[in-house]
């Protein structure tokens, strides 16, 4: 199993990869912000985790599509579909090694666009503890939609479709735990365990789901 | 204990229309079993509801002889698709290493080295290429040492041996027959003589007609 995390990862490095995509694309949505609100410094430190929030998530869309489509052109999820492993643990070992190439980075880039919105420390490490917390979530659920759509030669948009809804729930709670952090009456513990419950929850049923539409596809 | 593959009254569907049914064979360990006819006669179909990657119309098939427990038969198979399964990207050793470790042995047996394989295959010394380096016939060659990094008693093989020139058929011919006499069980879709003694099965095409055991 660690022998598919590390393959994956690196494949996500190498030239054609596209781990870095993520990030770029994150830091462009974030930067072009300041541009079109103004310089209003206040304003930009109140919607600052929103902003960040909103890049992470379409980022962290980008390139999920490709999570079994690649697999299947060139043959290796038949191989994975005819082992002992069962396909639950292949599917959540690939989201692992996928959330690891393109999600951690996003969380590590936080902090620098943090200061491009004038955030303030608290909320800088508040918006990186909830999307540490909040994007393996994105990377399940999306783990799903991208099975769904494996056979579909250009699912990329479907993918999207199928799965933003799903992460509506995932943005809430992860923008209200991190704005919980700075402004004081809202408490910031019970909407940041309601997000680890949701990305323990679809641990769960995504790989699930996400199995049982491979074994569907299949043709 | 000797293994052997039973299949009976498989019939499989693409759509609406039955491609072949009612097949049914035994092949015992050593045995190997030729699946010839035309394109679209539904040799590749067969190969791929024997791997368990599509689902039989009705039938079944089993492995006889297993002293240890098995989910389903497709565990104990090697499936050699038209498609190669190597990543471009990857070396060929980062390649069959990835394979070898995630598909590990089946019990009765265990998979030789990395290098031993790309020897076996000819194509010793050139494993820290990536795989999209390498020509159509090596990568295909390339293909076939992962039958031989991870130890499975059945080869399902889908026309192994397109884009191979001829001193790798007889190549593949002695994997084969030594697969065969280490007790293995081949069951291969092709067009070109396999190059060992074995029994054709004659997919026959649409629509109902069963293909014949010869």
């Amino acid at each position: 199993m660690t022998s598919l995390f590390l393959r994956d990862l690196k494949l996500a490095m190498r030239a054609g990869g596209g781990a870095l995509i993520g990030v770029l694309f994150f830091m462009t949505v974030v930067a072009v912000v300041p541009f079109a609100v103004g310089p209003d410094l206040n304003l930009l430190s109140r919607i600052g985790p929103a902003i960040l929030w909103i890049g992470a998530l379409l980022a962290s869309l980008l390139g999920l599509d490709r999570l079994f489509q690649a697999e299947r052109e060139d043959g290796s999820l038949d191989l994975m579909l005819m082992q002992e492993t069962p396909l639950v643990l292949t599917v959540l070992m690939k989201c692992l090694a996928h959330w690891t190439a393109t999600g951690l980075p996003l969380v590590i880039a936080a902090p620098l666009l943090g200061l491009f919105m004038n955030m303030n420390e608290v909320a800088i490490g508040a918006t990186m503890l909830t999307l540490l917390a909040g994007t393996p979530a994105i990377t399940l659920i999306g783990a799903a939609g991208a099975a769904v759509a494996v056979t579909l030669p250009r699912g990329g948009l479907l993918v999207s479709i199928l799965v933003l809804p799903l992460t509506i729930p995932v943005l809430i709670f992860g923008v209200s735990a991190a704005y919980a952090a700075v402004e004081d009456p809202a408490p910031f513990l019970p909407p940041f365990l309601i997000l680890i419950a949701i990305t323990l929850f679809f641990a769960v049923i995504g790989p699930l789901s996400a199995a049982l539409a491979l074994r569907a596809a299949s043709d | 204990m000797p293994i052997s593959l039973v299949v009976e009254g498989l019939s499989a569907k693409r759509g609406e229309d039955l491609i072949f049914k009612d097949i049914s064979f035994i092949l015992a360990a050593g045995d190997a079993l030729v699946v010839t006819g035309a394109n679209g006669s539904g040799k590749s179909t067969l190969l791929r509801v024997l791997a368990g990657l599509l689902a039989a119309e009705s039938g079944s098939m089993r492995m006889e002889g297993m002293s240890a427990d098995i989910g389903h038969p497709r565990e104990l198979c090697h499936y050699l698709g038209h498609r190669n399964a190597m990543k471009r990207e990857l070396t060929v050793e980062e390649n069959l290493s990835f394979w070898k470790s995630f598909m590990g042995d089946s019990p009765g047996g265990a998979g030789i080295g990395i290098e031993d394989a790309a020897e076996a295959l000819g194509l010793g010394g050139i494993s820290h290429l990536p795989f999209g380096y390498l020509s159509a016939g090596q990568q295909r060659r390339m293909a076939m040492a992962k039958l031989l990094v991870a130890y499975r008693p059945v080869w399902l093989l889908d026309e192994p041996t397109a884009a191979l020139d001829a001193s790798a058929d007889r190549l593949f011919a002695t994997l084969v027959t030594r697969h065969l006499g280490a007790g293995g069980i081949v069951v291969a879709a092709t067009h070109q003589p396999l190059g060992v003694e074995a029994g054709e099965l004659r997919m026959t095409g649409f629509a109902g007609v069963a293909g014949e055991l010869v």
